[in-house]
């Protein structure tokens, strides 16, 4: 039936392109050796991401990766292993959603989420390979930003106690940090965060 | 490329002869409340409608009150029963259901956090409310049972008879949410002996923008929108005509035609559920088996997410709809499913296929062929490889 109207696709272009035609997705009968491998996400909200690194001379050799998610998250880590392959293992640890998000012409508000997972399995391979083979791991504290000011916590901090299961509640993480029970700036901020939180890492 | 519409639960195109009427009255501009010549018109177009939507369910045409939609025509019965509590009411309870439309779920919370009682039904894997469960949860402080005839994601059809008379005997009035079963199965007043019935003319190849709440005349209603004499001073605003009279068009259709298209739904949704269960290991039907609507399928694909299943087929031009979380903008999969104990990884894999008057079997060999390697496709990418 004729319309005047013609919509655009739900994303722009790059992310489509993407979403089609996914780069360096770990294909089971592939032969791929990974140094490191990192998991992060829960299927509670629907997304979950596997990236393995092998890494050569401090730098990333080369990246697979596997998701359980939608277009976005697909199409966020696809952009992602592109931008990681041969960044040092500094640089990698700092790429961050903002980086992947703006290569892809951007994604809906509310799309945000999907796309903060792939940075964050890429650190966790990172971690684990520097772990494995017993380095030092000198980014991990030096990504960390300052959450609350006045208790002095940071994000990794409070990521850390979500992953281990020891925080479920703002209060939890009040009781173990005292987060925003001096001035109370950073309250809505930290619980935003711990909501982001609550949701890669529970079950 | 081919355009395949499989999300008739969503909304409907419009009949032709839908069209065709409302194309050829698009000049019908009276106020159908005005006395005069062109007032009469209009109105003589509204009064039609009105009777061939009664003619549809079987009802007394003086029970039907235009709304704009099957949405305002539920919060009219809710808001009602708020209004009647707050007079005074002996009774103050309300009963429905954990699967309702959200325009139900969410006027229940919200009448439940100002402090009224509405109490939720069970349901099964299946969907199915529990008759045994609604019997023990009646008493003579229940005002108001509400009940969806048949489910929007899942197609199950409810017991509404059975649940009527029940609520009757408790002596609670008894509502029913047939948005969906309007034109796929019968839905008749008079046998059901229901109070209250919500519908809406899109999702039966009539207009958007209207909808009409059947109410017994002589059970109770108070006004949602206060301003006029309209529909007994029920609900005031100007007569919306052209889209009364498409949705009377669409109403007459759909009455001369159900028993045919209830049949012609059942046999395409059967090919299709019959087709990928052979084609794609591994699959959820979601739903009840036999008591479903005729063109509702609705499936899981474990292992494989919604939205990237949904847009990939979108790429092809079959056009379906997601429980997955990732298509709503929140991070939960679709309450219906998980009300049924579906497990969440389950229900962000769903999809649901509506099937509609238009649709061919051709539509569905064409699903049949595009399907299968979008679900490998997606399969491949997942971390999830066990098979659940």
């Amino acid at each position: 039936m004729a319309s005047s109207f013609m919509s655009q696709w739900v994303y722009t272009d790059t992310v489509k392109d993407h979403f089609m035609n996914p780069r360096n997705l770990w294909q089971e009968n592939e032969d791929f050796e990974p140094d490191g491998v990192g998991e992060v996400g829960s299927l509670a909200c629907g997304d979950q991401m596997r990236v393995g690194i092998q890494v050569e001379d401090g730098r990333i050799k080369d990246l697979r990766w596997l998701t359980y998610g939608c277009a976005s998250a697909i199409a966020s880590t696809s952009m992602m292993s592109e931008m990681a392959i041969g960044m040092t293992l500094e640089e990698a640890y700092h790429l961050t959603p903002t980086m992947i998000m703006d290569k892809l012409g951007g994604l809906p508000e509310h799309k945000f989420h999907c796309s903060v997972l792939g940075d964050k399995a890429l650190r966790a391979a990172i971690d684990d390979y520097l772990e494995k083979n017993n380095l030092p791991n000198p980014y991990k504290n030096k990504v960390a930003k300052v959450m609350c000011e006045c208790k002095n916590v940071t994000d990794v901090q409070i990521e850390e106690l979500v992953k281990s299961g020891k925080v479920h509640t703002f209060e939890e993480l009040q009781e173990l940090t005292g987060v925003s029970t001096v001035c109370g700036k950073c309250r809505n901020r930290i619980k935003e965060e711990l909501e982001e939180l609550l949701h890669i890492y529970s079950k | 490329m081919r355009n395949v519409y499989l999300d008739n639960n969503a909304t409907t195109p419009m009949a032709q002869e839908v069209i065709d009427l409302m194309k050829d009255n698009v000049e019908l501009y009276g106020n159908a409340s005005s006395m005069h010549r062109s007032g009469r018109d209009a109105d003589t177009a509204v009064e039609w409608a009105r009777g061939e939507i009664a003619k549809l369910i079987h009802a007394d045409p003086k029970g039907i009150v235009f709304t704009s939609g099957a949405s305002e025509a539920n919060n009219f019965v809710f808001l009602t029963f708020r209004d009647l509590i707050d007079e005074g009411y002996k009774r103050n309870r309300i009963i429905t259901t954990s699967i309702e439309h959200p325009c139900i779920e969410e006027t229940s919370k919200y009448m439940n956090q100002r402090g009224y009682k509405v109490d939720f039904l069970s349901v099964d894997r299946s969907g199915k409310i529990s008759l045994k469960e609604l019997e023990e949860k009646l008493g003579d402080d229940v005002a108001l049972v509400s009940i969806m005839t048949a489910n929007n994601e899942i197609g199950t059809i409810q017991p509404i008879k059975e649940a009527c008379a029940l609520a009757h005997r408790a002596g609670a009035y008894f509502h029913t949410d047939a948005t969906q079963a309007i034109g796929k199965i019968e839905v008749s007043v008079e046998d059901l002996d229901v109070d209250y019935v919500s519908m809406s003319g899109h999702k039966f190849y009539g207009p958007k923008g209207v909808g009409v709440l059947y109410a017994r005349p002589g059970v109770p209603l108070r006004p949602l929108i206060h301003g006029g004499h309209q529909e007994h001073g029920f609900r005031a605003g100007t007569y919306n005509t052209l889209a009364i009279a498409g949705m009377g068009e669409a109403a007459r259709l759909a009455a001369q035609s159900i028993k045919e298209e209830h049949d012609y739904l059942w046999s395409l949704r059967e090919k299709l559920r019959k087709g990928i269960e052979e084609r794609i290991p591994n699959v959820v039907i979601n739903g009840h088996p036999t008591d479903c609507l005729p063109g509702t399928l609705d499936v899981s694909f474990p292992c494989a997410e919604g939205e990237s299943i949904l847009l990939y087929l979108d790429m092809e031009g079959i056009q379906v709809s997601t429980g997955s979380a990732c298509a709503t903008g929140s991070l939960e999969p679709s309450y219906v499913l998980l009300a049924c104990g579906v497990d969440v990884e389950i229900a962000h894999g769903s999809i649901r296929f509506s099937l509609g008057r238009y649709n061919t079997e051709e539509d569905i060999d064409y699903v049949l062929e595009k399907l299968p390697p979008i679900i490998s496709r997606v399969r491949m990418m997942s971390t999830r490889k066990e098979q659940k």
